[in-house]
């Protein structure tokens, strides 16, 4: 126990940063998931064959290939990628990213590859009577999505982006191969300096297991609250 | 873009695709058949027993699968009585403790598949069997496991592909496999971008003969 202690005898401070430290990655990452999924959600369900290819392929490719090795390509590609926009417009200076936003942004890709399916899904399953009386109403587009389509689709998004959640918060473990400290780095530090991996492991378990339940209790209050009247 | 280094770096990732493939496919056997223990002692109408299951699938289903490599690999080696036993043997190669938390981690989301799709088998099914005096274990074999499997299908082919994307943790372990090679060659070449299109290729045609192979299989037990 008095690897946990608090101060430099112990993990303890360590670990707590690390937990909020994944904590605000995982928030951080499905927000930009979420930012992705708006933009890809109407591309996958427009018309034009043109931008539902590039929104399929996104999905597909994300949700086909290994997380890290997304993470790698983000990792060792990131700061080059930005480096070449930056170099057009005339800085061409060395860009370093910092590890937190690569690794939000990593994840974010690939939870927003995931919420991108549970919004088209949410979307096309209400009932196509509702879009036709918003229409027959006269409507502009962006009314009725906004007062109609959406407070709908949330209701049946909402289940299944709790589910994209579970996955996003324990993807975060594997940004710890970027070196940004969460839990699952600083576990790996306090194993290394103690050489007692299966104490800090286990616990690093054991904190999961907390976030995820934590979570869960609190989505589920959500998807009530959501489907008030169902 | 290096064409070069793509075409040079192809066979070196296909081989390693070998071991990507002898990882997922083990670990899912093993998987299957735990997932299947875990299920039926899920239903078991001993409180104990029946909560065992679900403690063993909550905890792996809620935590990442990397902590659950870490505490098999790192973890286990650390407990001297374990080095004495036969099990060493097996737990310092990392190939096996690989091997053994993925069967574990897939055997708990395996055993969720199942349970539910036992679950979902309508109780006339079973009470038709019973009326026929056919005894509870030919209508275990014969009516609710194949039942089950077909119904547990599409979800047991969603477990198969995230599977398959779990193995690529592998080679955080040390293991090349097929992320584990990709890596080195963008570690050493700083072209991630050529070797990521080059490996996510064939993770995607993996995912694509996984897909095909389970929908061909919906269609050969006939379900809908």
């Amino acid at each position: 126990m008095e690897l946990l202690y608090f101060g430099t005898k112990g993990w303890g401070d360590e670990l707590f940063v690390a937990f909020l430290m994944t904590i605000a990655v995982s928030i951080t990452a499905m927000f930009i998931g979420i930012l992705f999924s708006i933009v890809f959600t109407p591309l996958k369900l427009s018309n034009n064959k043109v931008l539902n290819f590039i929104s399929n392929f996104y999905t597909t490719v994300i949700r086909g290939v290994p997380e890290l090795l997304v993470i790698y390509l983000l990792f060792f590609g990131g700061s080059g990628a930005v480096m070449f926009v930056a170099s057009m417009f005339g800085y061409n200076k060395y860009i370093e990213i910092n590890a937190f936003i690569t690794g939000s942004f990593a994840i974010g890709i690939i939870s927003g590859a995931y919420s991108t399916e549970v919004f088209r899904g949410a979307i096309q399953s209400i009932d196509r009577g509702q879009f036709e009386a918003c229409k027959a109403l006269g409507f502009k587009k962006f009314i009725y999505f906004l007062k109609v389509i959406i407070p709908q689709m949330l209701r049946l998004a909402i289940p299944n982006l709790s589910n994209v959640w579970q996955i996003t918060l324990k993807d975060t473990s594997l940004i710890s191969v970027t070196g940004l400290v969460e839990i699952m780095r600083q576990s790996y530090i306090a194993a290394g300096s103690t050489r007692d991996p299966l104490f800090f492991y286990s616990f690093a378990a054991l904190l999961y297991l907390i976030l995820t339940f934590v979570s869960m209790k609190i989505l589920n209050k959500l998807e009530n609250k959501y489907s008030r009247g169902f | 873009m290096d064409l070069d280094l793509m075409i040079n770096s192809f066979p070196k990732l296909l081989s390693a695709t070998l071991t990507t493939l002898k990882l997922l496919s083990l670990s899912l056997i093993f998987g299957l058949i735990l997932g299947l223990i875990f299920a039926i002692m899920r239903l078991s109408k001993k409180k104990i027993i029946a909560n065992f299951s679900y403690s063993f699938s909550y905890v792996f289903r809620g935590t990442p699968l990397l902590v659950q490599i870490f505490i098999i690999y790192f973890g286990l080696g650390q407990i001297e009585y374990l080095r004495s036993t036969i099990l060493w043997t097996v737990l310092k190669e990392p190939y096996w403790c690989a091997i053994i938390a993925f069967s574990l981690n897939t055997g708990a989301y395996t055993s969720e598949i199942l349970r539910s799709a036992f679950q979902t088998i309508k109780p006339g099914f079973i009470e038709a069997g019973k009326s026929l005096g056919i005894s509870n274990k030919i209508i275990f074999y014969k009516i609710q496991i194949p039942i089950a499997i077909k119904q547990s299908l599409p979800a047991y082919g969603n477990e198969i592909i995230l599977m398959l994307k779990g193995t690529s943790l592998a080679s955080t372990v040390t293991l090349m496999d097929l992320t584990g090679v990709a890596k080195y060659i963008i570690s050493t070449t700083f072209k991630p971008v050529e070797v990521f299109i080059v490996a996510g290729s064939i993770y995607l045609f993996l995912t694509f003969l996984i897909h095909n192979f389970i929908k061909f299989a919906e269609k050969k037990m006939g379900t809908n």
